[in-house]
């Protein structure tokens, strides 16, 4: 029984070992500056870069050949004193804005960075307008306020048919 | 009975009672068509961002001046490679290496450029563990180039906004970056655009 258990147990040891490990696990020593002031902004850095050959990673934490080099040639720039803005520029001038984990904001982005904002107003003014037209609608039909004074007359009417129907036996079939 | 509802019957109320529900009903019936609408959108959406292909990315030095560099020369081959080079007539770069799959389906097509003598291509060989690994491969598969200079540490390639190899850049004789194509270039590529630019620029150029 515990053998059983300690094949799952050993798996899911390891899983969550490669999760946590694996953000610091890219950034190898021989790489690292030797100030660590310096090498947290580049690790910071790295962080908003995009690993042109994965996409969807940052260099940081990207294995990808191309994103050790980034990785060094940011470290280099440090070392030249360029502040941490001069850097991302630097990137952004040779890969464009694409290389930013987070897309900057510009006339060409409005709408990536209003669009949900714009989609939800919109979906509220429908909501909105849709409950509405259906109250109104209800209230012209009469649903909201009761029924007139013809339509109680002619409602008591067919009650008082049904009761006579009722008392001459015939109540459950309907002719 | 009868006199009563000889008065009731034409009231206002009910006749006016038809008209209001009406205007409603025919709105929602355009509300059921919504779903289709945002549907069909969504769709062709889809197809335009699905088949965009998100490895080519335009390239931010299109129509810049090539940035400055002198590469290294493949030991036992050649001349070395440097920006001043490109200039004087319209030249290809190429990035390749001999650890690149995609290079190698390209390579018959870069033979056949070379062969035809129509322009020069010179070789950028990037992140090669060994040069001599390179010098092999272009032993073993043929040797189109022009110049070749090596990028071990991918210094020209984060310059040039490479994303992978191989990757082709079309230079004018100013040495203005005027094209980039992305991936291997098949023989209608080269045929159908790149060439055409290639002449275009020649002639466009004083």
């Amino acid at each position: 029984m515990i053998r059983r258990l300690l094949v799952p147990l050993a798996l899911t040891c390891t899983l969550f070992w490669g999760v946590l490990a694996s953000p610091a696990g890219a950034v190898l020593p021989d790489e690292q500056l030797n100030d660590p002031a310096l090498e947290a902004r580049a690790r910071e850095i790295s962080a908003g870069l995009r690993c042109v050959v994965c996409q969807s990673e940052n260099i940081d934490g990207s294995n990808a050949e191309l994103a050790r080099d980034m990785r060094i040639r940011v470290r280099e720039l440090l070392v030249e004193g360029k502040t941490n803005d001069e850097v991302l520029q630097y990137m952004v001038d040779r890969y464009g804005d694409y290389v930013l984990m987070t897309p900057p904001f510009k006339a060409s982005t409005y709408l990536l960075w209003f669009g949900p904002v714009l989609i939800l107003i919109l979906g509220g003014i429908g909501v909105r307008s849709y409950y509405r037209g259906r109250t109104k609608s209800e209230a012209a039909s009469g649903g909201g306020r009761g029924l007139s004074p013809e339509e109680r007359r002619r409602l008591d009417a067919l009650l008082v048919d049904d009761d006579t129907m009722n008392s001459d036996g015939n109540g459950d079939s309907k002719a | 009975m009868d006199t009563t509802e000889t008065q009731d019957g034409p009231t206002p109320e009910s006749s006016d009672g038809l008209p209001h529900t009406h205007v409603p009903q025919a709105n929602r019936r355009w509300f059921y068509f919504l779903p289709l609408v945002v549907l069909a959108v969504l769709a062709v959406l889809f197809t335009v961002g699905l088949s965009n292909d998100p490895r080519i990315l335009p390239s931010e030095l299109i129509n810049r001046p090539l940035p400055e560099f002198s590469l290294e020369a493949l030991p036992n081959r050649g001349r070395p490679l440097t920006s001043e080079d490109v200039k004087g007539d319209v030249t290809l770069i190429n990035i390749f290496g001999s650890w690149c799959v995609a290079c190698l389906q390209e390579h018959p097509v870069l033979r056949a450029i070379a062969q035809e003598g129509f322009v020069k291509i010179h070789g950028v060989d990037w992140r090669e563990k060994d040069p001599r690994n390179g010098l092999a491969w272009l032993r073993k598969h043929g040797d189109p180039y022009d110049r070749i200079g090596l990028d071990p540490d991918s210094k020209l390639a984060i310059d040039l906004g490479v994303t992978g190899a191989p990757e082709t850049f079309v230079v004018d004789a100013g040495g203005v970056v005027r094209y980039k194509h992305i991936g291997p270039i098949t023989p209608q590529a080269w045929a159908e655009k790149l060439k055409p630019l290639i002449t275009d620029l020649r002639k466009g150029t004083p």
